[in-house]
């Protein structure tokens, strides 16, 4: 069997698109495995976190995100930690912050990548052990991550 | 700049929530660009984030690739006492850096 340009090209060429397709980048199931590695078996329901980010981000490399959840913050009941995670980083995982009674509020500002138009959540643990999370949609116009070095 | 840049008010009442922020210089390379050539550029971000206030740990982080270069971290919390707030990142290739804040408590 000879094999022409014409295969030969789409042979090689459907090598390079399975390689770049199979690159480093998490997906949905990727970060609901995350969320469950940290919260294990719990039920985690939406609402009292709030999560503070734009809907729409020019660059990806630096995004401004706060995470507040409504909590007196006191021994008996406070937030334990404040979790965040992305749908299409080449890591679910972004930050997890754990804080106590001494922190008075329950609040994190940070600044954060995104590699892409997606999902972010974030999921807070409560003293006495439920979980509690919100989510937000991004749009995305220039990813992070993915720039070549000059 | 400084490595650090450290924001505590310098006096609060007692019980008051005093907001805290920090920022830390470090180009949290995330371990997934690649150089012109193909190489991959190793990973070298700061992974942990403790603040204690006068010893007592009131916050503690951990840090991933996703955080964007020059880590930026605002947080509060309750002015108990007069003294120290110190704030310590460790990361990659045994990175390590101390910084404190003294606060006055009337």
């Amino acid at each position: 069997m000879s094999t022409s340009r014409r295969n030969f090209l789409i042979a090689v060429g459907g090598i390079g698109l399975a390689t770049t397709v199979g690159s480093a980048r998490a997906t949905p199931e990727a970060m609901r495995e995350a969320i469950r590695r940290v919260a294990r078996t719990a039920a985690i329901r939406v609402g009292k976190v709030k999560l503070d980010i734009a809907p729409l981000v020019e660059n990806g490399n630096s995004v401004a995100l706060s995470v507040t959840v409504e909590s007196p913050m006191t021994t008996a009941d406070h937030v334990k930690a404040i979790h965040v995670f992305t749908e299409k980083n080449p890591l679910p995982e972004v930050i997890s912050v754990f804080l106590g009674p001494r922190a008075g509020r329950a609040g994190i500002s940070t600044r954060v990548r995104l590699a892409d138009t997606q999902a972010v959540i974030a999921v807070a643990e409560l003293s006495d052990g439920s979980f509690w999370s919100a989510s937000a949609d991004v749009i995305v116009t220039l990813a992070a991550c993915l720039e070549e070095l000059t | 700049m400084a490595n650090a840049l450290i924001s505590v008010p310098p006096k609060a009442k007692r019980g008051e929530i005093i907001e805290v922020k920090t920022l830390v210089r470090h180009a949290m390379e995330t371990g997934f660009r690649r150089t012109q050539l193909g190489e991959r550029v190793p990973r070298d971000i700061i992974t942990r984030f403790v603040c204690t206030y006068n010893g007592v740990e009131i916050l503690r982080a951990v840090l991933h690739p996703a955080i964007a270069a020059n880590p930026l971290l605002a947080f509060t919390t309750v002015a108990t006492e007069s003294g120290t707030l110190e704030f310590k990142w460790t990361g990659d290739n045994g990175y390590s850096l101390i910084e404190t804040a003294a606060i006055t408590v009337v």
